[in-house]
């Protein structure tokens, strides 16, 4: 079992490497949805109109000066562990994965950029940065999207600006998604107060993975629904001043008031889930991802010294199932997983 | 008795175990609409949309506005009612075939959002309204200030000034 992504999987993504605000902001997302004009949109496009639109942009990558020496990988080729292990890092969204036709990814080797071609829209652009880097993500998306513009038509409407598959993203096309780390609310039972916070501002909050998908490990990705109307510097500020300067707040207030009025009940959650990752014999991801949540919690206040964050950040990733796969060379059932997760993390905590 | 742990606002009535991919115990607890929303339940749902349903309905004996639910793009071939029942539009001329119907769509879905604002292709000659920067820096000139930043105050300074007088 060899393909192109085997040594993808050894490190963590550029972008889970701390940043600012990162023992809350674990990571800051903007995506663009582009369509090329002269083709219809995916669900209208035949084989050979999705081979043509592919063609087209891969063209107009190589002629961008802002984009050099990207990975292509065509989805369509790719086994289904590949596919996951793209999943897993953001790399590719599920949809993509799970679709089906000519459909490619295009990313830069730190990662912190990807290119989904053929997904809901001709093409989707991703910038990923570590920690809360809403303005630096906008200028660099900002500039790959001028580049790719100068060499690609763009579907664009006086009235309802750049056009999209779906309506839901039509006007600027862009989502902002700020992944956030809070463990102390959901302790507190005071996750309501993010959902809040999110709603004033017309936001969504949803989990690890996006659309549909479930808070796991007391991670959250709060996200833009409006497209239309709003400039991208308008949405930009909301996060920027708005919402997340406010979450990172009350997740500050509730980890020092546990501190301050309930040490003992912090730190039980905080030993007892670093004695589970320890000597666990079988284990499966949401298990893990929870008690290396609390683990996390544990280093920013102070608790956990022996382990450092960038080791935390990796196993974060790494034992998810794809990577698990890769890492281990084989493919193996869930019961094998949990093991083989079990061990894996038992033997990066006594390297530490 | 708990809240749907989707919406989280109606009254939990579907409760699934299940055993995922992984091998770990998946609890869920819906209320019946987010548990059809997911496809876990199937009331024998009709064929039509319903809020198709109630447009048409709503429309009946204005015979311009029942028309709407017949429009069809001659570029890519889809029908406003295919539209509705799969989300995806067919190719970008629909905005304009469709647009009575599409517009109030999207005002709805963009909380009265009915005009793009913000970057519009170069290659339109339409460069990005100075003015919509000149606001944007004014406003971190005065947090700028608020927050006693005096250095990065100065540069927004010069900003705005070279943005006035150009």
């Amino acid at each position: 079992m060899s393909g192109p992504l085997d040594q993808v999987a050894r490190q963590a993504s550029a972008w889970l490497r701390g940043g600012p605000l990162s023992e809350i902001v674990i990571s800051t997302r903007i995506r663009l949805a582009r369509n090329i004009r002269g083709f219809p949109f995916l669900s209208r496009a035949d084989a050979q109109t999705r081979q043509e639109i592919a063609e087209a942009v891969h063209l107009a990558t190589t002629r961008a000066d802002a984009l050099h020496d990207l990975i292509a990988l065509n989805v369509e080729e790719l086994d289904e562990l590949d596919r996951a292990l793209l999943v897993e890092r953001h790399l590719i969204s599920r949809q993509h994965a799970d679709g089906s036709g000519a459909r490619q990814v295009l990313f830069n080797p730190d990662e912190g950029c990807a290119i989904m071609i053929n997904e809901e829209d001709h093409l989707r652009i991703q910038v990923m940065r570590s920690g809360l880097q809403i303005d630096e993500a906008w200028d660099q998306i900002d500039k790959i999207d001028d580049a790719l513009e100068a060499h690609l038509d763009y579907e664009f409407h006086a009235q309802f600006g750049y056009l999209t598959a779906c309506p839901t993203n039509v006007g600027t096309g862009i989502r902002v998604s700020v992944m956030l780390h809070l463990p102390a609310l959901r302790l507190t039972n005071e996750l309501e107060k993010v959902g809040q916070a999110a709603r004033d501002m017309k936001l969504a909050v949803r989990g690890l993975h996006g659309e549909g998908t479930e808070a796991i490990g007391d991670f959250f990705q709060v996200s833009n629904q409006i497209t239309l109307g709003r400039s991208e510097p308008e949405i930009i500020e909301d996060f920027r001043d708005g919402v997340i300067p406010k979450i990172v707040e009350y997740e500050q207030a509730a980890r020092a008031a546990l501190m301050q009025h309930r040490p003992a009940a912090l730190d039980d959650k905080i030993w007892r889930a670093m004695g589970q990752l320890q000597h666990a014999r079988l284990i499966s991801s949401n298990e893990a991802m929870q008690h290396l949540s609390h683990v996390r919690m544990g280093i920013h206040v102070d608790r956990v010294k022996s382990i450092d964050l960038q080791t935390l950040n990796e196993l974060f990733l790494q034992i998810q199932p794809a990577h698990l796969q890769k890492l281990r060379g084989e493919r193996l059932n869930g019961e094998q997983r949990s093991v083989e997760r079990a061990s894996f993390i038992r033997a990066r905590l006594s390297q530490n | 008795m708990g809240l749907c742990e989707r919406c989280k606002k109606a009254q939990a009535t579907f409760h699934l175990t299940n055993i995922d991919r992984e091998g770990d115990k998946v609890e869920r607890h819906l209320c019946d609409s987010c548990a059809t929303d997911e496809g876990l339940l199937n009331p024998s749902k009709p064929t039509v949309d319903l809020n198709e349903l109630l447009e048409s309905f709503v429309a009946s004996g204005q015979s311009a506005r029942s028309e709407l639910s017949n429009l069809v793009c001659e570029d890519c071939g889809i029908s406003y009612v295919e539209f509705r029942n799969q989300g995806q539009l067919g190719c970008g001329r629909d905005y304009d075939v469709f647009a009575e119907p599409l517009a109030r769509l999207i005002e709805r879905t963009h909380d009265g959002g009915a005009a793009h604002v913000g970057k519009t292709p170069k290659s339109l000659g339409l460069a990005r309204k100075p003015h919509e920067d000149l606001r944007r820096l004014r406003k971190q000139l005065d947090d700028a200030v608020a927050a006693e930043d005096y250095e990065r105050a100065a540069e927004l300074r010069d900003r705005i000034r070279a943005l006035e007088t150009s």
